[in-house]
């Protein structure tokens, strides 16, 4: 369950016209791994003493990624 | 746990962030409370609740609403209660613990806490920083499997949103800033509501767009033409697939 409650989530696919998938992209999966990191989320175990700042700032260092690195929410909000 | 997003997944931040939280953690009583008192007052906390934000936080301090999914007693030792809280994105765990203590009389504190669920991510799915310092190890070395263990697409992290798929003649519009126009619409999510946030998604998965619906889904799927939903904020690059506008029409 996602909580609010209220939140319905997807439900089924209910197809309008029926479409194959052309020559473009790639299934999430499937992209190569410099777009694939491009598209990624990790579910990090976060040691409980460093900020999620700086945790966020090792995980860019350690991937070494060029681009922009976030999180999502501290454990108390503000 | 912390989720952490890279690069174009850093501009759906938002839709993670609102995502309900499950927190574990220990309520220290300042006095007797007897067991079916504690109860009672748990199951008054269950719901929508009123909070003011504390004198630290980083948004106005006035008078909110947020829901409390669940609020289960896990373990009691004399004072000491392990409660497990579900809550909707921005509850104030502390404050909430606080109050608990305040209607029970006593008074209370939150003596430790841990979050174990953010919206999609669990802790038991969770990777420590070691464990993806040697998938990014592996990588060097060659070998990405394990990069691609640790860390998943965005997309199956947000499969809980309801999405718009388009077909892929309308895919390079939306990705230059455009709208989400009902004949390019391949299928939806029936649970697709107006105004609630959505993902439209090429027919290969891939988000598109953080878009907000102008119908519903059982509009789109009647409709000929129309505005099926508004772009909100455009994840995909424009280039990766090709324009059929000004003529180009050979997709």
């Amino acid at each position: 369950m996602i909580c609010p409650p209220g939140e319905p989530g997807p439900g089924r696919l209910l197809v309008k016209e029926e479409a194959e998938p052309g020559p473009y992209g790639y299934r999430p999966r499937e992209r190569p791994i410099d777009m694939y990191l491009y598209y990624g989320a990790i579910n990090l175990d976060k040691p409980s003493g460093p900020t999620s700042h700086e945790v966020t700032k090792w995980v860019r260092t350690i991937l070494g990624f060029p681009g922009r690195v976030g999180h999502c929410g501290t454990l108390e909000a503000g | 746990m912390l989720p952490i997003l890279l690069g174009k997944a850093t501009r759906l931040s938002r839709v993670v962030t609102r995502a309900g939280k499950e927190y574990v953690g220990v309520l220290y009583l300042h006095g007797e409370v007897g067991d079916e008192e504690l109860r009672r007052a748990l199951e008054m906390f269950t719901g929508p609740i009123y909070q003011r934000p504390p004198v630290k936080a980083a948004v106005a301090r006035d008078l909110r609403v947020r829901r409390v999914c669940e609020l289960e007693l896990l373990e009691r030792e004399g004072r000491y209660v392990l409660l497990r809280a579900v809550v909707e994105a921005g509850t104030y765990i502390r404050r909430l613990f606080y109050d608990i203590g305040e209607v029970l009389g006593v008074g209370g504190s939150m003596r430790e806490l841990r979050r174990v669920r953010s919206g999609p991510m669990h802790e038991r799915d969770s990777v420590t920083l070691q464990e993806l310092e040697e998938a990014s190890r592996a990588w060097l070395e060659g070998d990405e499997g394990p990069l691609r263990r640790v860390i998943r697409p965005i997309e199956e992290v947000l499969n809980y949103v309801p999405r718009i798929v388009v077909k892929d003649t309308a895919v390079a519009a939306i990705a230059h800033g455009d709208a989400v126009k009902v004949p390019g619409v391949a299928a939806v999510s029936e649970g697709l509501r107006r105004g609630r946030l959505a993902l439209a998604v090429t027919l290969k998965g891939e988000i598109i767009a953080l878009v907000r619906p102008l119908m519903e889904s059982s509009e789109i799927l009647e409709a000929d033409r129309g505005i099926a939903a508004e772009l909100e904020r455009v994840v995909m690059p424009r280039d990766l697939y090709p324009p059929t506008w000004r003529g180009r029409k050979s997709l």
